[in-house]
């Protein structure tokens, strides 16, 4: 558990976070609150000959709320969002997973930009981020550009984020009705043996619209799109929920590990979905 | 002369024995200011750290270390050719047989130790490790213990003589290359007829997985060599440093009277500090040769992989009763997976612990056991995790065996215990395989457990559940998990036990200053059982002076008097039985300089809580505090000056501490998810010294259980990678996963102790592990289920549920 030997950076500006990585190429890796990348160097799996830490690069740490959207820097920590009340107000979902990760201390360093960026399959944020319909900010030595978080991801630790990018922001659009995060794991610390992150809109006693990502159940967070499709005009009766997850076990592609065979993995999914659906849907 | 304050306040200010005196330790520890083994740091200390095998079984071609060699602040590579011309290449383990050092041409597990690289700092180390260049040529992986007893593959090749048939081992002839020993307990034709005859016969086979004992802080050494002088002092995470010092001197040839080994503070033991790991020679040997200290500190990753591991016992068992449930005879095999070498820390005739203690808490009248060993592509170990010897192992056979045959014969598993149980007038019971209970008093026990809980209204809840579940209302099943365990602890008898050699007795020595405080010296060593508070206590109620007065010490071999040190539940009840004997022979010298000092015959004066009092006149007094500073002061006829005492206790018998838990849990059948709703604890530890450390270790030993129960696993696949070698994947119970347990006791003293006290750090885990696995299996008792394995991880939960059909 030690490193190979790296030399390490603090810039005080994004322009030098920005020089330090087109000088290095990908043998730089910027970092957040460090909980991922950290232990991979530690592993020596991840070779990073020069670590750019971002913590002392200003304007990366608001929570802003307006009336459409809401934007979230990328060093805010889970701790952040978990106490920030009018977020928790406006987006309760984010407050209700990221309860879910890991333990407080990880939770005071961990940060939603590291989280979203990092491209871990098991991560909770970048599934809820696709629910959410979020767009990231990325930053480059020419321009700024927004990917939308369901175009985001390409493998497991792969993303649309090119090597000399720095992911600054993410932006939320408001969300309407019912919310629910739900996860199973095996212990305190764990990722999930299957995540759902819902939001659903309710019109009368129809379902007018429903959002729906999966996590840690495929080599990227799964939005699911048919799952959400399989509810919308529905009174998410017992038929609709058989339908959306259904239309969920389509879209992901579990692997067996030590949470579990596949099998188990897919009938988790399914319960967890529907769950989380019951549970956004009284909400709404 | 007469007293402003009360016998009773006398008493308290002692804070004696059955006092919740606060640990004494907790002041230092929580405030970041204990010394373990990682804080000791010397002039010019070097670190060292290992080259580990990534195969489970190869063979090594070649090592070349000069790259390594190269890398700046690397000073030494040493591989097994380095070692072997000191013959310190492979080293005895605790179990009789031999484990490498360093891989002498070949590798028989994934971590092995291949070759120390010492440095000047940790980071240099680690740069130096990767520059090491090995050469393996891969062999056939075999990490199934029946897979092993049948294939060609020789593991050891030391198990095959020049005949080409199976050498000895340690215990008696090898059944094949593979196989390291036969042990047996019992009497095998009678058992085999009374079970072929019965009126009923359960059978199950379960395996006990492997898990490891997973203390905070790893395995780790510091080895000052001083050519000088020729004295060598060894720092480590030892649980037994005079056992270390014997072992370090035999096998390095350096006189014992020049080594002194020393165990500072330790950050949990059991039962993974017990035996004796390459890490502790390497850094030895590279002391002498690079003349300066040098330290070794595993990872993480590294305890997981390579120390000790415990249990992996697959056990077959058939337990025969007649119709109304009166069980007539018992039988046990086990198949033991001890890994690459048998490095099981057990007495040495006892190569499968106290297996024999199988029988459990139940009238058996006939029973046998046979245990095999063999040798698989996987860690050594074998320790004794939070357990005496192979105890767990064997309760939870028992307890499972009894849930089995309590199906078999449609009987309520409590009831079935009942009828069952040793009765008070019985002790001393000297069960089938061969153990003398010492005392007990079972019915009284259960009684209360059952009686507290309102077992018949948590049966008939359950009833209704299962209605529900029945009838689709609800998807969560309700166990109720019951274990009756009895424990034997407090290793041993010299007569029948030994380590390498080394009767199992301990030891205490006081030392009584002239201003009336003292020290006293053990032969244990505490991990966090808080030793320097509770034999302070046992002290201060032999010797009336004040616990606060009394300091205690261990872990230092060239200060504490030779113990064999503290796992297996055994410091209370040896080294505390010690303690009170050598209290006791402070007492008698004190007694005599009391009656000289009140002008009376010795039998004239008797002892009262801190003085000696002559008898019918208690106004005549003196404290001990006075009679400590005469025992220096005045020139008594007859009597020397000072006040010291040493005892070495050889127990006569072990002690069986026992207890009733009871677990309530909820199962939620789609998920696998377990919930406890409530978990009972019944100890009995005989004479209690300090219930709130009792209190504390089976809130410690439960949630280790827990773990266990619930998904605390050592696991490989078929290669032989071990896949949980991290604490993402092995499962370390935090207060979150903890649910509120209930503690109670009843008291019944062990009759052969000094203060009649048995030991408790142990008890809740044995029998806390079969009581949570109970309450998972009794779940699915209403739907089929006779027996599943653990770990109950909720994918074994849930598959459990889904071959009982109830996933629809």
């Amino acid at each position: 558990m030690i490193p190979v030997a790296f030399e390490y950076y603090r810039p005080k500006d994004m322009a030098g976070v920005l020089s330090l990585l087109e000088e290095h190429g990908d043998d730089a890796r910027v970092m957040a609150g460090g909980h991922s990348l950290i232990p991979m160097m530690k592993l020596r799996m991840a070779d990073v000959s020069h670590l750019i830490d971002l913590q002392d690069v200003d304007g990366m740490s608001e929570i802003e709320i307006d009336n459409d959207a809401i934007r979230i820097g990328a060093m805010v920590t889970q701790a952040d969002i978990i106490d920030h009340p009018e977020l928790a107000k406006v987006a309760p979902i984010l407050r209700e997973a990221a309860l879910q990760i890991a333990d407080p201390q990880v939770r005071y360093m961990g940060t939603v930009g590291g989280n979203v960026a990092n491209g871990d399959p098991g991560n909770d944020m970048p599934g809820l981020m696709q629910c959410l319909d979020a767009n990231f900010t990325v930053i480059g030595p020419d321009d700024e550009r927004e990917i939308p978080a369901r175009d985001f991801y390409e493998a497991a630790y792969m993303t649309a984020r090119e090597d000399e990018e720095v992911l600054t922001a993410v932006t939320i659009p408001r969300p309407a009705g019912g919310y629910a995060y739900e996860k199973q794991k095996r212990k305190i610390g764990d990722y999930a043996t299957a995540a759902a992150a819902v939001q659903i809109v309710k019109d009368g006693d129809k379902c007018a619209s429903a959002s729906i990502a999966m996590t840690n159940l495929s080599d990227t967070p799964i939005y699911s799109e048919a799952a959400g499709a399989a509810l919308v005009g529905t009174s998410v009766d017992d038929a609709a929920l058989t339908a959306a997850v259904a239309a969920m076990w389509g879209d992901i592609d579990p692997t067996e590990d030590n949470r579990g065979p596949v099998a188990f993995k897919n009938h988790v999914a399914g319960i967890i979905l529907r769950r989380a659906i019951e549970r956004a849907w009284s909400r709404a | 002369m007469k007293d402003d304050i009360t016998r009773d306040e006398r008493v308290e200010n002692l804070k004696g024995m059955g006092c919740s005196r606060k640990r004494v330790e907790d002041a230092r520890f929580t405030q970041g200011k204990g010394n373990y083994v990682d804080d000791i740091k010397l002039d010019g200390m070097l670190f060292g750290d290992f080259v580990r095998s990534p195969y489970a079984h190869a063979r090594i071609t070649n090592i070349d270390t000069a790259a390594a060699l190269e890398v700046p602040g690397v000073i030494a590579v040493l591989t097994a050719a380095d070692l072997a011309p000191l013959g310190l290449h492979w080293m005895p383990t605790l179990a009789g047989d031999k484990q490498m050092v360093l891989a002498d041409s070949k590798v028989l597990f994934q971590g092995q130790e291949v070759a120390f690289v010492v440095a000047e700092d940790r980071y240099a180390a680690a740069d130096g490790i990767e520059a090491v260049e090995v050469e393996y040529e891969e062999l056939p992986v075999i990490v199934d213990p029946f897979d092993a007893l049948k294939s060609d593959v020789v593991l050891r090749e030391d198990t095959v003589g020049e005949d080409g048939k199976p050498t000895d081992g340690a215990h008696g002839p090898r059944k094949h290359h593979n196989h390291i020993f036969t042990w047996e307990a019992g009497d095998k034709d009678p058992t085999e007829e009374v079970i072929a005859n019965a009126e009923v016969v359960a059978e199950e086979t379960m395996y006990y997985h492997r898990t490891h004992p997973c203390p905070l802080e790893t395995c780790g050494s510091v080895a000052s060599m001083d050519k000088v002088n020729g004295k060598l002092t060894l720092w480590g995470t030892f649980q037994a440093p005079h056992a270390i010092r014997t072992i370090v001197s035999l096998i390095s040839g350096i006189e014992e009277h020049n080594i002194r080994v020393i165990s500072p503070d330790i950050g949990g033991g059991f039962g993974n500090k017990v035996g004796a790991y390459p890490g502790y020679v390497c850094s030895v040997v590279a002391s002498i040769v690079t003349g300066k200290p040098v330290k070794w500190i595993e990872d993480r990753m590294d305890n997981l992989m390579t120390t000790a591991f415990a249990r992996d016992y697959h056990m077959t068992g058939k337990i025969s009763a007649t119709k109304d449930g009166k069980i007539t005879g018992l039988h046990c095999h086990v198949t033991a997976d001890h890994g690459g070498f048998d490095a099981c820390a057990d007495p040495t005739k006892f190569p499968a612990g106290f297996m024999n203690i199988c029988t459990g808490s139940y009238d058996i009248p006939t029973a046998y056991l046979e245990v095999d060993g063999v040798y698989t592509n996987k860690a050594p170990g074998g320790v004794s995790y939070r357990c005496s010897f192979r105890v767990t192992e064997a309760v939870y056979f028992i307890e499972r065996m009894i849930e089995v045959l309590a199906i078999k014969l449609n009987m309520d598993a409590a009831e079935l215990r009942r009828i069952n149980f040793i009765k008070k007038e019985q002790f001393p019971y000297t069960a089938a395989l061969g153990w003398e209970y010492d005392s007990g008093d079972y019915h009284t026990a259960w009684d209360k457990a059952l009686e507290t809980v309102d077992y018949n209204g948590l049966r008939a809840e359950q009833e209704q559940r299962v209605a529900d579940f029945k009838a689709g209302k609800t998807r969560k099943l309700m166990g109720i998990g019951l274990s009756f365990f009895t424990e034997i602890v407090g290793a041993g008898p010299v007569k029948n036990c030994d380590i390498l050699g080394l009767g199992m007795f301990d030891s205490c020595e006081i030392r009584i200053h002239p201003t009336g405080s003292a020290i006293a010296r053990l032969g244990t060593i505490s991990q966090g059982q808080g030793h320097a508070t509770t034999f302070a206590q046992i002290l201060a109620s032999e010797i009336g002076l004040p616990a606060d007065s009394i300091t205690i010490e261990e872990g230092d071999t060239d200060t504490a008097p030779y113990g064999l040190g503290t796992y297996g539940s055994r410091s209370t009840p040896v080294a505390g039985a010690a303690t009170a004997m050598a209290g006791r022979k402070i007492r008698a010298k004190a007694q005599m300089i009391a009656a000289y000092l009140l002008e009376v015959h010795d039998n004239d004066v008797e002892f009262d809580v801190d003085r000696f009092v002559v008898k019918g006149a208690p106004e005549r007094f003196k404290t001990m505090k006075e009679i400590a500073f005469a025992a220096y002061n005045q020139a008594i006829p007859g009597v020397e000056p000072g006040l010291e005492a040493v005892s070495y206790y050889d127990p006569p018998n072990m002690t069986y501490p026992f207890g009733a838990y009871i677990c309530v849990m909820d199962i939620d059948v789609d998920t696998g998810v377990p919930e406890i709703r409530r978990f009972y604890a019944l100890d009995d530890c005989g004479t209690r010294i300090n219930p709130m450390i009792i209190e504390g270790q089976v809130h410690g030993g439960l949630t280790e259980a827990l773990a266990v129960a619930l998904g605390q696993e050592i696991a490989y696949d078929d290669m032989g990678n071990c896949k949980t070698g991290t604490l993402m994947d092995f499962f370390l119970p935090t207060a979150w996963e903890v649910p509120n347990y209930e503690t109670d006791y009843t008291v019944t003293p062990s009759p052969h102790h000094p203060i009649g006290a048995k030991g408790v750090g142990e008890s809740p885990h044995v029998g806390g592990v079969p009581c949570f696995s109970n309450a998972v299996q009794d779940a699915f008792r209403p739907f089929g289920n006779t027996h599943t394995n653990m770990p109950h991880d909720h994918w074994r939960i849930w598959k459990t549920a889904s071959d009982l059909g109830l996933h629809g």
